[in-house]
């Protein structure tokens, strides 16, 4: 994998590493779904706090309310109760069009459905979020150089229903970097590949995170799981372990993921 | 901003062209809307043209007086199909009087019928024109052969006809009708001459008429003693309102009413002037009518660019979320959505626009291949008329589609499958 572009994007992270740590903080978070008068608790108050630099996995089972938790962690989603502090602001109370700017400037998402946009090359969809970006300069060369550090320079006018999985995962990687965000969210990115692409995509997670980005990964394996520094566990709810993984495993090459 | 602008194009222009015939199947509500409306226009105006351009060559110096009273605007009480029989003989006479009206040069009286005339074996259905002596010094025309009734032979009831020039060929071919007899109502008539041709004007024939004495009409195939109509010929158009006015004193005396305010009046006194103002009014009045109905198929068009628009955002539901996901407001989706209803539809405009102009086109060479003078006219008006209402439509029907694409929850719409 070529990584050699990606020092932009740490010197970037840096940068903000001297001022801040704490990047998210969040206090008895609770969501509630309410349909008619059933209201069925997802999240029953959960405090943690994810440091800049940090490669956090969420981990549970299907039903865990792991996903909930990222799409409020992501401001995708507003929470019932407690509070949410991203880079020390509370983000509980901001409006729509607040979240929606903070989206684009903080946060990075890659999902397990790649959700790239139909008809529309690899180098557009990387552009997508700089659409949004106000006073972005030279949106063109900043994601063609994002897509060149995942690989696929050789891929940028293609279409994205001409390209294999992987390659459509690394497009969504390059996507959630083109705005330089303070973290990203990876919900389980390996889910709908084969093995010898999941391995690609998390040695490119873990690449990331070393050249300094936040990542936060949401996955209910075990095994991919163990790729992260740090395990939030996650059930019914609730965080019922927090610690950090002993053996980490080390994508590369070769490795099958099971 | 621009940038936006362009970037916002390009995406409902993919859109638009991922789904060809569905996109093409929308608009074509709005290209027939906008085609119509154009045309009825161009059609309308070409046609007034025409009716007017005929009144114009059969002279404006004419003045019509006709029985009953009716509105300057509105239409004479015989087109309603109203009898009236207050309008004689001897108002026409009073009228070619000079010391009543001094300014008329000719005035001509008119009993008409309707009916079938025929030759040997031969009939045909047409109308009759009771006329006096005087009708070629008031309406002009040219005959083709033989003469006109003379003024004795209009007070001696005599049995006599001039053919129009359509008359003549139905009823004769290319034998010559000098001489012969034809029948009317178990009556015979001998034809004493022919009429030049002389075309439509102002939706009469006159090629398809028959004249004859006006008391031969009255007296002997209707069996009246009123008059259709009066017109007569002023000598100078500047003269037309004083000789009106004349007229208008001479039939009120004559008629024993003393309001002269023209309130009270019986009859109608009109000039061709005036005449090509009421009927440009009807006309109009149709024209915007048959428009507006035109445009209702716009309405139609709206409400399936509506329909399109929402299964386009049911359909578009996970991009939305993704799009939402990475930063987009909901004014940046609604805009989105608005910029391709309003696409659709003003792409939709400006093929009806052609259609509508390329349709005049053929329609108006047509009508020139068929010998009418018929002008193309294509308002400005209109074409701006359809391109500003075809993007209304897109902003109005585009507005709730828009309004519910930007409202999806961002997850929600993710996970939407």
């Amino acid at each position: 994998m070529v990584f050699n572009c990606l020092k932009i994007v740490r010197s970037a992270s840096w940068r903000i590493e001297n001022f801040l740590i704490m990047l998210i903080q969040v206090n008895n978070l609770t969501k509630n779904y309410a349909s008619g008068e059933v209201v069925t608790p997802v999240l029953n108050g959960l405090t943690f706090s994810i440091d800049q630099g940090e490669f956090v996995a969420i981990m549970g089972p299907s039903g865990s309310g792991k996903s909930t938790l990222m799409h409020i962690l992501g401001l995708l989603d507003r929470p019932s109760g407690g509070q949410y502090y991203l880079e020390d602001k509370d983000v509980t109370e901001l409006s729509d069009d607040e979240l929606a700017g903070l989206r684009n400037r903080k946060i990075g998402f890659v999902f397990q459905a790649f959700n790239l946009l139909p008809r529309t090359t690899v180098l557009e969809n990387v552009m997508l979020p700089l659409a949004y970006a106000k006073n972005r300069e030279a949106p063109e060369r900043r994601a063609k150089k994002i897509l060149a550090s995942v690989g696929l320079d050789h891929r940028l006018n293609y279409f994205t229903n001409q390209i294999s999985g992987g390659e459509k995962q690394r497009v969504a990687i390059a996507r959630a970097l083109v705005n330089e965000p303070a973290v990203i969210f990876a919900d389980e990115p390996t889910g709908n590949l084969d093995s010898k692409s999941g391995v690609q995509i998390m040695e490119i997670l873990q690449g990331l995170n070393d050249s300094g980005n936040t990542i936060v990964l949401v996955t209910h394996e075990t095994y991919t799981s163990e790729h992260a520094k740090r395990i939030i566990k996650v059930k019914d709810g609730l965080i019922i372990d927090d610690y950090k993984v002993g053996q980490r495993r080390i994508a590369k090459d070769g490795e099958i993921l099971k | 901003m621009l940038e936006f602008f362009r970037q916002s194009v390009k995406t409902s222009a993919g859109a638009l062209l991922a789904n060809k015939a569905r996109s093409f199947l929308t608009m074509l509500g709005i290209i027939i809307g906008v085609a119509a409306v154009i045309v009825i226009m161009a059609v309308g105006a070409g046609a007034q043209g025409l009716i007017l351009s005929q009144i114009k060559n059969l002279g404006t110096n004419l003045i019509g007086v006709l029985p009953g009273k009716s509105e300057d605007k509105g239409p004479p009480a015989q087109v309603l199909g109203i009898i009236i029989t207050t309008l004689n003989y001897g108002d026409a006479l009073a009228l070619a009087d000079k010391n009543n009206v001094p300014n008329l040069t000719a005035v001509a009286a008119y009993s008409k019928a309707i009916g079938t005339v025929s030759w040997g074996a031969d009939s045909y259905d047409t109308n009759i024109s009771g006329t006096t002596a005087s009708y070629l010094d008031v309406e002009g025309g040219e005959l083709e052969q033989g003469r006109f009734f003379t003024a004795d032979e209009e007070k001696n009831l005599a049995r006599v006809a001039v053919l129009g020039s359509e008359v003549k060929a139905r009823l004769f071919g290319a034998s010559d009708p000098a001489g012969a007899r034809i029948k009317f109502k178990k009556q015979s008539f001998e034809v004493i001459g022919v009429m030049k041709k002389r075309g439509l004007a102002a939706f009469q024939n006159y090629d398809d008429q028959i004249f004859m004495p006006l008391a031969t009409v009255q007296k002997v195939i209707s069996g009246v003693d009123y008059l259709g109509f009066i017109r007569a010929k002023v000598d100078d158009g500047k003269n037309i309102n004083r000789a009106i006015n004349d007229i208008s004193l001479t039939l009120r005396e004559r008629h024993n009413i003393i309001d002269q305010s023209g309130a009270s009046d019986d009859f109608t006194v009109r000039s061709a002037a005036q005449a090509l103002g009421a009927i440009a009014t009807v006309t109009d009045a149709l024209r915007f009518f048959l428009a507006a109905m035109a445009a209702l198929s716009l309405l139609v068009g709206g409400i399936g660019i509506m329909n399109i628009m929402l299964v386009s955002v049911t359909e578009r539901t996970r991009e939305i979320g993704l799009r939402k996901a990475v930063g987009a407001s909901n004014k940046d989706i609604r805009r989105q959505f608005l910029t391709q209803a309003v696409i659709i539809t003003l792409l939709g405009g400006l093929i009806g626009i052609a259609l509508g102009v390329l349709t005049a086109v053929l329609i108006s060479l047509a009508a020139r291949f068929l010998g009418y003078s018929w002008d193309l006219v294509i308002s400005w008006l209109s074409i701006a008329l359809a391109v500003a209402v075809s993007a209304a439509i897109g902003l109005i029907f585009g507005l709730y589609p828009a309004f519910k694409a930007s409202r999806l929850e961002p997850v929600e719409a993710l996970r939407h499958e």
